[in-house]
């Protein structure tokens, strides 16, 4: 009866304890030196609860650079099916792609991450669906910095009585603005790189108002 | 394992040279090793005696500008798909020059050691690179030069004047021909469909003579045959013939020898071989870009928004040299207005040939801002609006849907030669800025008679409209609505004068001129607002108030005035005459950083500059004060 309301300590897998362990390492003050990992997801939907990740694609930018050659992109096994977003990201229950269990997907993507900052358009919804897988292993939420460009690129826009600001730009919008081709858009792999270009292009913009810190960029994002 | 951003940048390379010679499997194995960098705008790639990088470079969006740095000029600019950095690399040696973001570029950053075992495999490859290095051209306007590796030493011979000899020309690859036996009168059809001034005749695709204007005009015009003739009776032969990689220099010698305007290319040089194209004269002075007639011409029959693009880089050229020899800012302005003008028109061409149908009703294309003023010398953001002609009610939906689509396109195509995005959303695209006249009168109606401080400055953007392509009748309805509207509100006078009134004063208390106080410009004089802004609200209030229409450039304006008030001719004429040497000020430091000219860093001006933009300061604050004495602008106002 003791222990009725103190929690035992739960023992997490050593995946996610080097998890935590690389958050010890402090980021760098240089923006130019930071790790910035911009992902995107594919989901069955847009249901936290029943909707699953198909996909992550997940690439690292720092120093305005992107190595093509690590880049993470994962296709998970799923059961749950919704036949509505397949219209969509067009992937398919029995397309012949190499999958892994979500269990594996979350361990390679935990390992990706370490402590970078994200970076995702409409970040909620991915870091939702990626919660809520580490949720069904057993696992606290992640630990990341987390940048929204969707809220970044409303804050380039001029504030005027003259201009309605929408709520939320599609990241289609942002791809027309800035002139980004929309290959592979609606894949998670092509819509993350479409997502590094556009805030590369808005953080520019951004250091012309005066905005130069990570610091600044998290208010903001 | 499936990686979308290789076969992403495969997809780009593979239409560049060398690339485009690589196997399908191995350009994929090269691009999974690419990085790609973003630049902002002059930030450098590499400067000049760096060690080589351990990878070379390709432009995959923007352009990047090489310089060496005992030269001021550019040497090349590099865009889409063009390769730099290479050479030193094979050569190990240092960088010879600096190559810099000209604008915000994404580069894709190679790794030589992974790309070098290809260029030694693959000879293909490797002869490339060895014609390229070879046979480097320095025209950065060339079609021909696409996909050359730059990093030439250079020829220490007068550095200044482009080497013509080096230099390839372009020619024209569409071949207009006919047969020996067809009739003038149909070449002549054929020449004015194709808007050419020449024809190959080919006979077995060899080509045995040329008809050119010249031809027609000797031979048929004056009678000396019937227009049905055969075109092997009118045409001159032989040929004069070359292979493409004839140089400049070469083909005015020839032209020049034989007195002729046009060279017919061949495959092998000879007129025994395959007629692959043909140069004019215009080709030749295009080549060399100092001529805004020839450049007329060539924006006028470009097909693709990217040949108008690179024709708008010698504007810039062209606009350069102007200033240098000191022309007149009224003639500078006009010829490069003209052109900007002719860019747009050129534009909006080819956007209705995207569109599906034809547009329902007339349309007129307003540019407003500087560009309407005819005062846009270095590129700037875009302003337009749309007016189509009023459509029963029940079809205004679906007109309107039609001109945004178009407008869109539109938009979309000045973006790509240049033109940036109106960051206030003033274009024609945005459903605030496209509307049918009757729309436009309620809308202007409204602005007039309920003149807050949004209105007057939407009126003063968009009261210096000027139509750039479409029914000029519909303008000038919306211009006598607006008169007329005006005349009957005189408070909106008032307000457009305080408005003009509110621009922050170029000077302080103490006669010192006001810097900006932060931000990214902070130390700098902007010269926009604090003194182009002042003397161009002033004349648009004052020539509004004579109702005087179609006069919409700012100085020209001021002369106006001078012409109907001789009492204060003199005010009016220091007004043009500042406005002028501002623009002048603007541009030339515009076009020395590569910028709009707005923000000024006073303390780089030599003694002379700071005397001459003082004094537009005290012409400024005369107009003012005839302003506020005019329309009575109290304090209160203010």
């Amino acid at each position: 009866m003791i222990n009725f309301f103190r929690k035992k300590p739960v023992s997490h897998p050593k995946y996610w304890e080097e998890y935590v362990q690389s958050f010890e390492q402090k980021l760098p003050t240089e923006l130019h030196e930071i790790r910035f990992v911009v992902l995107d997801t594919e989901t069955t939907g847009f249901d936290y609860i029943h909707d699953r990740i198909l996909s992550i694609g997940a690439l690292t930018l720092q120093n305005q650079s992107i190595l093509v050659s690590e880049g993470l992109e994962l296709y998970l096994e799923q059961e749950h099916y919704n036949t509505d977003s397949i219209k969509i990201h067009g992937i398919l229950k029995s397309e012949n792609i190499y999958r892994i269990s979500e269990e594996e997907a979350m361990q390679q993507l935990l390992g990706y991450l370490g402590n970078a900052v994200i970076i995702a358009h409409h970040a909620v919804f991915d870091m939702n669906m990626i919660n809520k897988a580490l949720e069904r292993m057993g696992l606290p939420k992640l630990k990341n910095l987390v940048m929204d460009t969707s809220n970044l690129y409303k804050s380039t826009l001029l504030t005027s009585n003259l201009i309605k600001k929408k709520e939320h730009y599609s990241l289609d919008e942002l791809a027309e603005k800035f002139d980004i081709s929309r290959k592979d858009r609606h894949t998670a792999m092509g819509d993350a790189y479409i997502t590094a270009i556009a805030f590369l292009k808005i953080k520019s913009r951004l250091k012309e108002k005066g905005v130069l810190r990570l610091k600044d960029l998290l208010k903001i994002g | 394992m499936k990686n979308t951003i290789s076969h992403r940048v495969a997809d780009f390379l593979k239409s560049y040279p060398p690339f485009n010679l690589l196997g399908k499997s191995d350009l994929l194995a090269l691009s999974e090793q690419i990085i790609i960098i973003y630049k902002d705008k002059d930030s450098p790639v590499f400067l000049e005696n760096d060690k080589p990088h351990p990878h070379f470079y390709v432009v995959n969006k923007g352009a990047i500008a090489l310089r060496v740095s005992s030269e001021k000029s550019m040497v090349d600019l590099c865009d889409e798909g063009d390769i730099f950095g290479l050479r030193p690399l094979m050569a190990s040696e240092n960088y010879k020059m600096e190559a810099r973001a000209k604008e915000e570029s994404i580069i894709y950053a190679i790794p030589i050691d992974i790309f070098k075992p290809y260029a030694l495999q693959n000879h293909k490859v490797g002869d490339y690179l060895i014609a390229s290095f070879a046979s480097n051209t320095r025209n950065p306007y060339s079609e021909s030069h696409r996909g050359r590796l730059y990093e030439e030493l250079l020829d220490p011979v007068a550095p200044h004047t482009p080497l013509m000899d080096l230099q390839t020309v372009t020619y024209s690859k569409k071949l207009i021909s006919c047969r020996e036996d067809t009739p003038v009168n149909e070449v002549a059809e054929k020449m004015t469909k194709n808007k050419v001034g020449a024809m190959v005749v080919l006979k077995n695709k060899l080509p045995i003579g040329i008809i050119t204007d010249r031809d027609l005009r000797n031979n048929i015009v004056t009678g000396k045959y019937p227009i049905t003739v055969e075109a092997s009776k009118i045409m001159v032969s032989p040929v004069t013939t070359f292979t493409k990689h004839l140089t400049i220099t070469q083909a005015q010698m020839a032209m020049m020898k034989d007195n002729i305007s046009h060279l017919c290319i061949t495959k092998d040089g000879t007129p025994n071989t395959k007629a692959v194209g043909i140069l004019s004269k215009h080709d030749i002075m295009v080549a060399m870009g100092n001529n805004p007639v020839v450049l007329i011409k060539a924006i006028k029959r470009a097909k693709k928004i990217k040949s108008i693009k690179r024709l708008r880089k010698s504007i810039d050229h062209l606009l350069s040299g102007y200033l240098e020899q000191n022309i007149p800012m009224t003639l500078t302005s006009k010829i490069i207005t003209e052109l900007n003008d002719v860019c747009i028109k050129q534009v909006i061409k080819l956007s209705l040939k995207e569109m599906p149908s034809k547009p329902p009703v007339k349309f007129t294309w307003l540019s407003l801002g500087s560009q309407g003023r005819s005062e846009q010398l270095l590129q700037t953001d875009q302003d337009n609006a749309l007016v189509f002609e009023n459509v029963p009610e029940e079809d205004l939906q679906e007109t309107t849907d039609y001109f945004l689509k178009l407008a869109k396109i539109i938009n979309k195509g000045l973006f790509d030669i240049g033109y940036d995005y109106c960051p206030a959303e003033m274009m024609a695209s945005n459903p605030n800025w496209c509307h049918s006249l009757d729309e436009w009168k309620a809308k202007v109606t409204q602005w007039i008679t309920n003149p807050g401080s949004d209105e007057v400055l939407l009126s003063s953007i968009f009261f210096d409209y000027n139509v750039t392509y479409g029914n000029k009748a519909l303008a000038d309805e919306l211009s006598e609505h607006i008169f007329e509207i005006t005349q009957k509100y005189p408070l909106f006078y008032l307000h457009l004068a305080s408005g003009a009134l509110q621009n922050p004063s170029p000077t302080g208390f103490f006669r010192q001129v006001l810097l900006e106080a932060d931000g990214e410009h902070k130390d700098t004089f902007d010269l926009k607002r604090r003194a182009l802004m002042p003397l161009t609200d002033a004349a648009r209030v004052l020539i509004l108030s004579h109702s005087v229409k179609n006069v919409n450039n700012t100085f020209e304006r001021f002369d106006k005035l001078a012409q109907l008030e001789p009492n204060n001719k003199e005010t009016f004429l220091a007004c043009s005459h500042a406005t002028k040497a501002l623009l002048k000020f603007r541009t030339k430091q515009g076009l020395m950083h590569n910028d709009s000219g707005r923000y000024i860093a006073i303390e780089q001006l030599n003694k002379e500059e700071r005397i001459k933009l003082k004094r537009t300061f005290k012409t400024i604050r005369d107009i003012q004060e005839l302003i506020s004495v005019r329309f009575k602008v109290s304090n209160l106002m203010r």
